[in-house]
């Protein structure tokens, strides 16, 4: 374990723009910590936190000037990988012949900073989802492949974080080319720095560094402990699988459906929610056609329309399939959870909804259910 | 992203069979041409700047030179498609998905419950298992439609069933009055058909509702699940399971299925909304 | 008489009867055969019979002025046709015509009738039966009405 100090945070940046990434990380846009590209270590939201809670996301002027002092915002890492609009190719028409472009492959190599361990979690759940199957996604995989994860371990709990819970955190354990744990006090402010590749590792030479401490080693655990134990939310996983695919009919779904409004807010901000549509078009002669890939949500009415009608019509269906999806089919279909316990889908719904309050109560009451079944056959002769 | 570009295939011959479905008979770009797939898988059928859609392959699968698809004009785009002529060109993606367990029924009985568009995607199987008719025991097509009006491919059935061996029954919802066959839905002709139910494969392809009461109908008779087979269908976008949109509980239609083992799905089938 | 009992109890119709039982329907019993395009009975007509069909092919049918008779349903194999004969006042409400050459076990309504009077054990029985086969008909009638190769959405 190294120590870099707040100071030498740039040469670090100016060094990943140098081996030709594009720089994204956390900045403050419409009082909301966003990822976006960063020039320097003046961009990111120095001395902010934010209070999060059901359908509240407040930015709150921290006493310090911490880099990375607050946890998740809106938007997630799957927007540069795989983005809420794309071409996927381009098609001519001419003499009865038609033929078509392929996209060309990207060359943007992408370095992200800042990504918390419930993200990370998400991208590598992405990763399953678009390379880990029979078909592979070739855009994603570029990008993934030159993609530099610069992580960062969780020095302050979110308000609607869970990630303990999900077994997705606070500290980054794979899959990271580097990762820093902020320690900043009255009269300190440096960054424990964990290297986990080869490129991690290159990074690091020629960037004022020293050895740390046991006693620094410690302090970073501890605060990734403190992290640990302040959880906004807890989600109980025991289970969860068996439990939610056994509780199709359960009268929780009518309780929230009828506050639910098919927004869809929950999927665009969860970071490992993948569904897409594509759209076909063609410019005004009908000679040269376009496919588009676009983001889509299942809480859309047409998601699931097939001649006649969509098969999930009522909002009940569609949040029932979001969250069963999320915390228990998802194991069937990729051997993991969908859900890394970054609690944005509490904070950015309007009216509040929380997936970690439904699964509570559907579990209690699934006890209470199998309870009164047996008290009903042991009563009337 | 290669797996979504489609590729051209040229329109050698367009058959009207009924007033709402058509059969593509489609020319593979390459030359010598050949397609190959399995009995009971799809492909995206393209039309140029409209959309795609998922379409079963209805063609025999030992003939790869020629791809054949049999579509029913329901929506904006097939019925785009029920317009294409000889010479068109068309966007092929695949072919996607599972297939029909030939290979598991071999030394079975083999009852096939096709309702309406679902013999389409039933007859390359009917041709695979013709071609191995040694193997099986007795072969026993069950049809249902709408009106006589909507029999598909009605002169192929005629010649099947002077077949002696293979045992074909036609029944319609609503009869004209110049039909002389079986009235009445398709699981009437099971319990009159005779098949030894603790050796059948059974598959089954039809809108939802007809399988499902087939499916009620073939258990009565004490054919086990893991012994049928049915053909589902969702919203579907991408064919290889990157959008989402094919979900059916724990499954995929487009990786999964189509061709579904019942044994693995008795717990989605019938659930509302899923 | 003794091989129409034998013939008789191979039917689903009569497998849950006891053998006393049987015999006493089959006293009501008889073989008989329909050529093609011969009717069993016809609408309005008294129903003095129903039938177990053998072998062969029956459309049930209803005359429209317009378009003459159109078939409803074709039974086979197994098939119990006719229970009219046991609901006043016992008169056909449809057509019935061998589309093929049709064997059938006809069991007289009236003996029936009589005999389930004399011996509500049997009646009991044989409504269960029947009632089993009328369940049937009526389910299988319902999947027929919702036409499900044109279903609409109603959005």
């Amino acid at each position: 374990m190294i120590i870099i100090e707040r100071s030498s945070l740039d040469r670090l940046f100016e060094k990943i723009k140098t081996a030709g990434y594009k720089l994204i990380g956390p900045t403050i846009r419409d009082d909301a910590v966003v990822y976006d590209e960063l020039n320097s270590t003046n961009d990111l939201p120095i001395g902010w936190t934010d209070e999060q809670d059901g359908g509240k996301y407040r930015l709150v002027k921290r006493n310090d000037n911490s880099l990375f002092g607050y946890v998740v915002g809106p938007q997630s890492w799957k927007r540069f990988l795989n983005p809420p609009l794309q071409r996927l190719w381009q098609a001519k028409r001419l003499d009865n012949k038609i033929e078509t472009i392929p996209e060309q492959a990207e060359n943007t190599k992408y370095a992200f900073i800042g990504v918390r361990s419930c993200e990370l979690n998400a991208i590598l759940i992405q990763d399953k989802v678009f390379i880990g199957g029979e078909f592979v996604n070739s855009s994603y995989q570029k990008r993934r492949k030159d993609n530099l994860i610069i992580a960062v371990n969780c020095t302050i709990s979110g308000g609607t974080c869970f990630c303990v819970s999900m077994n997705t955190g606070p500290k980054v354990k794979e899959a990271f080319d580097l990762a820093l744990t902020e320690v900043i006090t009255h009269n300190e402010h440096y960054f424990l720095v964990e290297t986990g590749s080869e490129s991690g590792k290159n990074l690091l030479e020629d960037i004022p560094q020293r050895t740390a401490s046991q006693d620094e080693i410690n302090t970073g655990e501890e605060l990734i402990k403190k992290t640990s134990d302040s959880m906004g939310r807890s989600l109980d996983t025991n289970n969860i699988k068996e439990l939610l695919f056994n509780s199709f009919d359960h009268t929780q779904w009518d309780k929230v459906a009828s506050r639910c409004l098919s927004c869809a807010n929950c999927t665009m901000v969860c970071p490992t929610c993948f569904c897409t549509t594509v759209e076909d078009v063609t410019d005004l002669s009908g000679n040269i056609a376009e496919r588009w890939q676009k983001w889509d949500s299942c809480f859309t009415l047409d998601f699931s329309y097939i001649h006649g009608g969509s098969i999930r019509s009522s909002v009940k269906s569609r949040y029932r399939q979001w969250m069963t999806h999320k915390l228990s089919t998802w194991f069937d279909q990729f051997g993991t959870s969908g859900c890394v316990g970054c609690g944005r889908c509490i904070t950015w719904c309007p009216v509040a909804i929380d997936i970690t309050e439904e699964v509570r109560v559907i579990r209690e009451s699934d006890n209470l259910l199998t309870i009164s079944k047996e008290e009903k056959s042991d009563g009337i002769a | 992203m290669d797996v979504m570009i489609p590729q051209s295939y040229r329109i050698q011959r367009v058959i009207k069979e009924t007033h709402d479905t058509f059969t593509l008979e489609l020319k593979p770009p390459e030359d010598p041409g050949k397609f190959i797939f399995s009995a009971g898988q799809f492909n995206m059928l393209y039309l140029f700047g409209i959309g795609e859609v998922p379409i079963s392959i209805s063609g025999d699968p030992s003939k790869i030179e020629t791809l054949i698809h049999t579509i029913r004009a329901v929506g904006t785009i097939t019925k785009q498609m029920s317009k294409l002529k000889k010479g068109d060109l068309i966007g092929v993606r695949g072919p996607f998905g599972s297939h029909w367990p030939v290979k598991e029924a071999i030394g079975n009985d083999v009852v096939i419950i096709a309702g309406g568009i679902g013999l389409a995607p039933l007859r390359p199987t009917i041709y695979k298992i013709l071609s191995m008719r040694q193997q099986f025991g007795k072969i026993i097509l069950l049809y249902g439609t709408r009106t006589p009006a909507d029999i598909l491919f009605r002169r192929e059935l005629e010649k099947l069933r002077s077949r002696l061996d293979i045992d074909i029954f036609v029944t319609v919802d609503h009869a004209t009055p110049v039909w002389k066959g079986n009235v009445g839905v398709v699981t009437t002709l099971i319990q009159r058909s005779h098949f030894d139910p603790f050796n059948t494969t059974a598959m089954i392809c039809g809108p939802e509702i007809m399988m499902r009461y087939t499916i009620s109908e073939l258990t009565r008779r004490d054919v086990k699940s893991e012994n049928i087979f049915v053909s589902m269908e969702r919203n579907m976008k991408c064919a290889v399971g990157f959008c989402g949109h094919c979900q059916y509980g724990t499954k995929f239609i487009c990786k999964d299925g189509p061709v579904f083992n019942y044994e693995q799905i008795k717990d989605l089938f019938g659930k509302r909304e899923l | 008489m003794e091989s129409l009992e034998r013939i008789l109890q191979e039917h689903s119709f009569v497998k849950d009867l006891s053998n006393e039982h049987v015999k006493l329907i089959v006293g009501c019993a008889k073989n008989v055969v329909f050529e093609p395009e011969k009717y069993f009975f016809k609408e309005d007509q008294e129903a003095s019979e129903f039938y177990i069909i053998r072998s062969g092919k029956v459309a049930l049918e209803i005359y429209t002025p317009e378009y003459g008779p159109i078939t409803i349903q074709t039974l086979g194999e197994g098939d119990v046709l006719g229970w009219s004969w046991l609901i006043p006042p016992y008169l056909w409400r449809f057509d019935a015509r061998a589309v093929e050459l049709t064997r059938a076990i006809a069991l007289d309504g009236k003996c029936l009738r009589g005999k389930c009077e004399q011996d509500p054990k049997l009646g009991y029985e044989l409504m269960k039966s029947l009632t089993n086969v009328f369940e049937q008909r009526l389910y299988a009638m319902r999947l027929q009405l919702l036409d499900i190769y044109n279903l609409r959405s109603t959005n």
